[in-house]
């Protein structure tokens, strides 16, 4: 999988993570893959939702050591 | 034009007194459908806040200009955000201070009774999730039962009117929520009591609370008269005090009655709860003033904030309690139980003492409505 970016959003709280996010995924082309790092519990449920009403694909999501890995491609 | 703060004790004030309010919800979808602040004439939009990133032009239109607008969300950030996007719109709003977190968590104490010799007894109602805890107060001295987690609320109430805890209680081992019990009775020196059969894989000492148990508060004036009532959990205890009060923990609730499956032995228990309800609890009073562990709707709330109902009354009017036919009874009893959350089987793992969560892990596991009925 090749990784356009890395966004490290980890100790942001609320709506941080998505609002970073946003930003990231506009420097973005079509088609690229943005890796966001979060320690926000929220960002669970929140940025799949995010992701899935902009049309853009989770290709990937893991937990490790309290940090929640997204890879998210963009329409 | 402004930002304005509300707090849980705020919206409980507007909750009790059947106000309007409309709840614009921005957290997502599912989390909303799972789960809201609830109230009569509250009426609610909910929209993402992550869909209105880019301003709130669009849900102008749905907000009302005739009622209070509160903005809630999760930990109260993104409320936050949002409020201040539609202050710079033109409007008035508030947002809920610390979110549906600090709503989880809100306790009202509400005085729901008068023992004859002199003391009270409040129900300290969680509105956010149910949850119904007590504390029995007679000449300085006070009981708890099934307090939350939450126990600086109990420390300071108890505190501020004079009293010292010297009891504390779960009538049954929780599955909804953590207990508090076992912490207050360690910090105030009290006895903490749990049913011997539902405390069979607890980690920690306890004085056993069995059936016929009778312990006084303050002075001798009051009973604790314990009555064991098994089939929400197989330990299930009641009490029935000054003989005025039927404390039913999860057997029996106002509208609706206890489910047997939390610990994964509704067929077993089943028998075990409807002998508790239709046989051991038609022997008492009808006078009784039934305090129930959890309200399941608002509609269980009394006028003045209270959860209580005379035995006699739920009789005639429960339906859990009215059914004649034991396979109907066993039928709406063990089909069609509402899914039981996963954080379950953690939230009764912690209460026996065998896991240790932080705060914002025993939080995270409490998030959501209690389930803790079958209608």
């Amino acid at each position: 999988m090749e990784i356009s970016k890395v966004l490290d959003a980890k100790g942001l709280a609320c709506p941080m993570p998505i609002v970073k996010t946003k930003k990231a995924m506009n420097e973005l082309e079509s088609g690229q893959i943005l890796e966001i790092h979060t320690t926000d519990k929220g960002a669970l449920n929140d940025l799949p939702a995010w992701a899935k009403s902009g049309g853009h694909e989770v290709v990937k999501q893991e937990e490790e050591n309290e940090i929640l890995k997204f890879w998210i491609k963009k329409a | 034009m402004t930002v304005k703060v509300m707090t849980s004790a705020d919206v409980t004030k507007k909750v009790f007194n059947k106000e309007e309010l409309f709840v614009l919800d921005v957290r997502n979808e599912s989390d909303f459908n799972d789960w809201k602040i609830e109230g009569k004439n509250f009426d609610y939009l909910n929209v993402p806040y992550y869909e209105l990133l880019d301003g709130v032009e669009g849900i102008l239109e749905k907000l009302p200009s005739d009622k209070e607008i509160l903005v809630v969300c999760a930990k109260e950030g993104s409320s936050v955000m949002v409020a201040d996007m539609l202050s710079e719109a033109g409007l008035t709003v508030s947002y809920l201070k610390g979110g549906m977190k600090a709503w989880s968590e809100h306790l009202e104490p509400v005085k729901v009774g008068d023992l004859k010799d002199g003391g009270e007894i409040y129900q300290f109602v969680r509105i956010g999730k149910g949850c119904l805890s007590y504390m029995v107060v007679s000449n300085g001295e006070a009981a708890l039962i099934d307090a939350t987690r939450m126990i600086d609320i109990y420390l300071n109430f108890a505190d501020s009117i004079g009293a010292k805890i010297t009891h504390v209680f779960d009538t049954h081992l929780h599955a909804d929520h953590i207990s508090g019990g076992r912490q207050i009775a360690e910090k105030t020196s009290a006895i903490y009591w749990l049913p011997p059969k539902d405390a069979t894989d607890v980690t920690f000492s306890y004085q056993p609370l069995e059936g016929g148990n009778d312990v006084t508060i303050g002075n001798a004036t009051i009973n604790i008269h314990a009555i064991y009532s098994p089939g929400h959990t197989i330990g299930s205890t009641s009490f029935v005090v000054d003989e005025q009060f039927l404390f039913s923990g999860d057997i029996l609730f106002i509208d609706s009655i206890g489910r047997p499956d939390l610990a994964g032995m509704a067929e077993d228990w089943v028998s075990d709860l409807r002998e508790t309800l239709y046989n051991r609890y038609r022997e008492l009073s009808d006078e009784l003033l039934v305090l129930p562990a959890h309200f399941m709707i608002m509609d269980e709330l009394n006028d003045d904030g209270t959860v209580a109902e005379k035995l006699g009354t739920l009789f005639a009017k429960n339906h859990g309690l009215n059914i004649e036919d034991e396979n109907e009874f066993r039928k709406l009893v063990t089909g069609n139980l509402p899914p039981q959350p996963h954080a379950y089987q953690e939230i009764r793992q912690t209460n026996m003492g065998k896991i240790n969560p932080d705060e914002e892990k025993q939080r995270e596991m409490e998030i959501g409505p209690n389930r803790c009925a079958v209608r």
